[in-house]
């Protein structure tokens, strides 16, 4: 099975019912898998905190869902994240490529790697770092993770995770 | 007329939908004329009502109606294209446009300048998109609720804000008592 396969299977194993993307090179693959599923509402949003606030509407009307992103949108979405998604105290799986990490060709994305786990940590947002493709057997069980604490959750996927560029 | 003597004659109108109240003014004068579990109020990020509005509808069968404002909206102006091609019968989107960033002292908007949410709107692809004086607000929300269509009212409005009270409601109570509310009506 590919690994996006895998991914979407969880998704749909833990009733995620709408997921919302905002698109990187390394998740071209999953986000196909996303559109392709029957199981699930695929929104594409035009910002994260956008995307965000839709993932929170949908889960208070009954359905559980997850965005997919890039680590920089951690920028982007730090006030999204405290003042809505913890505050409220919502669920959200972020499926986040990993960018700037080892293998990484494009410079400036170094300069948001560095500070995408300082700022998760300081978020007391779990975080998981996904690097070789075996790290993917966790994902059910983070998943699941999200759902029972109420929290959002980070899943940093690198680019040895998704087998280079 | 201002926001609050129009969400005051919408009250009778939208009281018994689930409302999704923008961050500060809309959401503290909701709460001190009608508050109930079919309120949402958002009390952080600035620009998601919209947001937060297409997902409840896009999840169940409910009418869901986002009270936003124009300074909001240009905050979120990624959120019209999201709407326009993501369509819920059951969304209408409420922008109030006073021209001005009421809750944070009436600072001009551009919305109060050359641009148009309304043309905005249309352009980014909404296909219901109808602009309407104050004094019809009511009107036009009562045909948006019974048309079954998606529909964005940028309802135009005067500048100016009364004295209300913060909300000191717990944001987890805030939601649950909607979510409690919805699960039960699409029961
Ligand atoms: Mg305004």
């Amino acid at each position: 099975m590919s690994i996006d396969k895998k991914i979407v299977d969880d998704f749909v194993k833990n009733k995620i019912e709408l997921v919302t993307t905002v698109p990187c090179k390394q998740l071209a693959g999953v986000i196909e898998e996303i559109d392709a599923c029957k199981d699930i509402y695929h929104i594409p949003s035009n910002k994260e905190d956008e995307g965000m606030g839709i993932c929170a509407g949908a889960f208070m009307g009954g359905k559980r869902s997850a965005i997919i992103m890039q680590n920089t949108a951690i920028g982007v979405t730090i006030n999204t994240l405290a003042t809505l998604t913890q505050y409220y105290r919502m669920p959200l799986p972020m499926l986040i490529s990993y960018r700037g990490e080892l293998g990484e060709p494009v410079a400036c994305q170094v300069e948001m790697a560095v500070h995408t786990k300082a700022l998760l940590m300081q978020m007391n947002i779990p975080t998981y770092h996904f690097h070789q493709q075996s790290d993917v057997e966790e994902l059910n069980k983070i998943l699941e993770y999200s759902f029972m604490s109420n929290k959002p959750v980070a899943i940093l996927t690198d680019a040895s995770f998704w087998g280079g560029y | 007329m201002i926001r609050s003597e129009i969400i005051k004659n919408l009250i009778p109108v939208i009281s018994d939908h689930f409302v999704i109240c923008n961050i500060g003014l809309p959401s503290q004068e909701m709460h001190m004329m009608d508050d109930q579990a079919t309120n949402f109020y958002m009390l952080g990020t600035m620009g998601l009502s919209s947001s937060i509005g297409l997902g409840v509808a896009l999840a169940q069968k409910q009418t869901v109606i986002s009270i936003d404002g124009d300074g909001s909206v240009l905050t979120n102006l990624g959120t019209l294209p999201t709407i326009a091609n993501n369509v819920a019968d059951n969304f209408i989107l409420l922008i109030i446009d006073n021209g001005s960033y009421g809750s944070t002292g009436d600072q001009p908007t551009y919305a109060g300048k050359k641009t148009s949410l309304t043309a905005v709107a249309s352009a980014c692809g909404c296909e219901n998109v109808i602009e309407c004086q104050a004094e019809d607000a009511v009107e036009v929300m009562k045909n948006a609720i019974d048309s079954k269509k998606m529909t964005v009212i940028v309802c135009k409005c005067e500048s100016g804000n009364i004295p209300v009270p913060v909300i000191t409601m717990d944001p987890v109570v805030i939601k649950h008592r909607f979510m409690t509310e919805l699960a039960k009506r699409n029961a």
